[in-house]
C-alpha cells in the first residue's frame, strides 16, 4: 500500500523538462574553471603584444608565400634541395635503426614485470631524460659536441627514438597478456626463453607498428634540427625563408608533405602485411 | 594458411615460401640501405671535430655548472610568455581543428567524395610541418613576437587534435544517433545531442595531452624569433653564457615534467 503512494506521488512530480547533465557535475569546480579560463583569457590575451604596423607590412609577404605554394620553384635550387632531401633520409633511416636497437634492450628494462627494480630504475631515468626535452634542444648540444653535419642530427635522433621507442615497448610489454608469460614460466623456461617465447610473439607487432611512426616522426624532425645546423633540408629550408624565397620554400614544404604521405600509406601496407 | 606436404607429414605454415622469401629479401635490402646510408652520412661528418666531442662536452659541462641562479629574474616574464604561447595557440588551434574534424569523419561529412580528401589535406600538412617551421614562416610574415608563436602552434595542432578527433567522431556508437534522429531532430541538433557528449571525454583528453606537447614545442620557439625562453636561450648561446643555458634548461625541465604532471592529472579525471 506504502509502495503504491509512494509510487503516485513520483509520478506526478515526474519532471516535464530534461536537462542534459552538465560535463564536469560539481557546480564549484563547474563555475571555478569557467571563471578561470575568463580571468586567464582577459590577462593572457592583454599581454600578447603586436605590432600592428609590422603586421600590415607583412601581409605582401604572406601573401607571396601563399602564391609560392600555388607555384613552387623546384628548379633554381634544385641542387640544395635534393642534397638536403638526400641528408635528411639518411639521417632518418641510421637513426631509427640504431635506435631501435638501442631501445629494445632499454625497453625490456624499463618493463617492471621483467626487470629488477634496480635495472628498472636506471632504465626509466634514461627513458625520462631522453623525452623531457625538445629535439632541437638536444640538436644544439650535440652540434656543440661534434660540430655542424648530419653526424649530430643523426645523434639528436638516436637519442629522442630512444626515449619515444623504450617508453611505448615497455608499457606495451606491462600490459601484456600475464598467462601466455606464466606457462612459458611452467615449463622451466630461463629469462631469456621467457622473453624470447613469451613477451616477443605479443610485442612484435605492435613494435614494427612504432617503429614505423618514428619513422616518419623522424623524418619530420630531421626537418628542422637543419635550423640549428644539424644537417638535413632544415638548413636549406631557413635559407630560403631568410632570403624570402617562399616559392622555394613552398616547394621544400611540399615534398616534405609527400614524403610523409607516402610513408603514411606505406606503414599501414607493411603493418597489414605483419599482422 | 599454407600446408606443405613432406611425403605423409603436413607441415602448416604462417605463410607460403614465396612470401617468406620476399620477406627476408626486405630485411636484406633493409640492412644494404642502412650501410649505404651509414657511408653516405659519414663522408660529410669531419672526424677531428668527432674526436674531440669527448673533451668538448666535458669542456662544455664544466663552463655550465654551477647555474647562474641569479638569472632566474629575468626569465619569469619569458617563461609567461612561453606558457601563453602554448595555451592561445592550442586554444586557437582547437578552434580551427573542430571544423575539420567534422569534415574529415566518414559519418559527419557533408562529402565524402569532395570535402572529406580535402580535409585531410589539410590535417596532414598541417601533422607534417613542425611548428618551428611554421614560426619559422610566421616571424618572417608577421615580424618577431608572440604572435607569430601562438599561430605556429595553433597550425601545427590543427593536424594532431584534427586527426585524432575525426577518429573518434567514426568511432561513435551509431545507435544514440539514430535514436536522437528518430525523434524527428535536425541535422545540428543531433550533432548536439548524438554526437556531441560521445566525443566530448575525447576531445578534452586530446586537447589537454596537445598542451603539453606545445608547453614543450613553445619552449624552443624563440630560438627563430618567436617569442618567450628560447628567446633568453639564444641569446644566452649566441653569448656563449653557458651557465645561463644551464639554468634555462633546468627551468625548461622543470616547466615540462609540471606540465605533464597537470596532463597526467586532468586526463586521468577525465577518464
Amino acid at each position: 500500500m506504502n509502495r503504491q503512494i509512494a509510487g503516485t506521488t513520483v509520478a506526478s512530480n515526474y519532471p516535464q523538462h530534461w536537462q542534459r547533465p552538465p560535463f564536469i557535475s560539481r557546480p564549484w569546480l563547474r563555475y571555478g574553471l569557467a571563471l578561470g579560463a575568463v580571468l586567464y583569457l582577459i590577462v593572457g590575451i592583454g599581454s600578447v603584444e603586436v605590432t600592428w604596423s609590422r603586421v600590415w607590412d607583412g601581409l605582401p609577404r604572406g601573401w607571396a608565400f601563399v602564391s609560392g605554394f600555388l607555384a613552387p620553384d623546384f628548379f633554381s635550387r634544385g641542387a640544395d634541395i635534393r642534397a638536403g632531401i638526400l641528408e635528411s633520409l639518411t639521417m632518418t633511416l641510421t637513426s631509427t635503426v640504431v635506435g631501435i636497437l638501442i631501445s629494445v634492450p632499454i625497453g625490456v628494462g624499463a618493463a617492471r614485470n621483467l626487470a629488477p627494480p634496480l635495472v628498472y630504475g636506471l632504465c626509466r631515468a634514461i627513458v625520462a631524460l631522453s623525452r623531457s626535452f625538445q629535439e632541437v634542444i638536444i640538436a644544439i648540444l650535440f652540434v656543440a659536441m661534434v660540430g655542424f653535419g648530419p653526424l649530430a642530427g643523426f645523434l639528436t635522433l638516436t637519442f629522442a627514438t630512444i626515449g619515444f621507442l623504450s617508453k611505448l615497448l615497455a608499457e606495451d610489454i606491462e600490459e601484456i597478456e600475464e598467462a601466455q608469460a606464466e606457462a612459458i614460466r611452467a615449463t622451466g623456461a630461463g629469462w631469456l626463453q621467457l622473453v624470447n617465447y613469451a613477451i616477443q610473439p605479443q610485442v612484435m607487432p605492435r613494435l614494427i607498428g612504432l617503429s614505423l611512426y618514428r619513422l616518419d616522426i623522424n623524418f619530420r624532425e630531421s626537418a628542422v634540427i637543419g635550423i640549428v645546423g644539424a644537417g638535413g633540408i632544415g638548413a636549406t629550408l631557413n635559407t630560403a625563408i631568410d632570403r624570402y624565397e617562399f616559392d622555394s620554400a613552398a616547394a621544400i614544404l611540399i615534398i616534405i608533405i609527400a614524403i610523409v604521405l607516402v610513408a603514411e600509406y606505406s606503414s599501414g601496407a607493411i603493418r597489414k602485411w605483419v599482422q | 594458411m599454407p600446408v606443405r606436404e613432406n611425403g605423409e607429414i603436413k607441415t602448416w605454415q604462417r605463410r607460403s615460401t614465396a612470401s617468406e622469401l620476399a620477406g627476408w629479401l626486405g630485411w636484406l635490402l633493409l640492412v644494404a640501405l642502412f650501410v649505404f646510408c651509414w657511408q653516405m652520412m659519414n663522408q660529410q661528418t669531419l672526424w677531428i671535430f668527432v674526436h674531440d666531442a669527448p673533451r668538448q662536452a666535458a669542456d662544455i659541462a664544466g663552463r655550465m655548472f654551477p647555474p647562474r641562479w641569479s638569472y632566474m629574474e629575468r626569465l619569469w616574464v619569458p617563461l609567461w610568455d612561453t606558457l601563453n604561447i602554448a595555451t592561445l595557440g592550442t586554444l586557437l588551434g582547437v578552434v580551427l581543428a573542430l571544423p575539420v574534424a567534422f569534415l574529415a569523419a566518414r559519418n559527419t561529412s557533408p562529402s565524402t567524395r569532395f570535402i572529406r580528401p580535402v580535409a585531410l589535406l589539410v590535417i596532414v600538412s598541417s601533422r607534417s610541418i613542425n611548428s618551428l617551421i611554421w614560426a619559422l614562416l610566421l616571424v618572417s610574415i608577421l615580424g618577431p613576437g608572440l604572435l607569430a608563436g601562438i599561430i605556429a602552434i595553433a597550425l601545427r595542432s590543427i593536424g594532431f587534435i584534427g586527426k585524432l578527433l575525426y577518429e573518434a567522431i567514426e568511432e561513435i556508437d551509431h545507435s544514440q544517433v539514430e535514436a536522437i534522429s528518430a525523434t524527428g531532430a535536425s541535422a545540428l541538433q543531433v550533432l548536439d545531442y548524438g554526437i556531441t557528449p560521445q566525443i566530448l571525454p575525447a576531445f578534452a583528453g586530446i586537447t589537454v595531452f596537445r598542451w603539453d606537447i606545445n608547453i614543450r614545442e613553445s619552449t624552443v620557439l624563440g630560438l627563430v624569433g618567436a617569442g618567450g625562453i628560447g628567446l633568453e636561450l639564444s641569446h644566452s648561446l649566441n653569448t656563449l653564457a653557458w651557465p645561463q643555458v644551464c639554468l634555462i634548461f633546468i627551468v625548461i625541465l622543470g616547466t615540462v615534467i609540471l606540465s605533464e604532471w597537470v596532463s597526467a592529472r586532468v586526463r586521468h579525471a577525465i577518464i
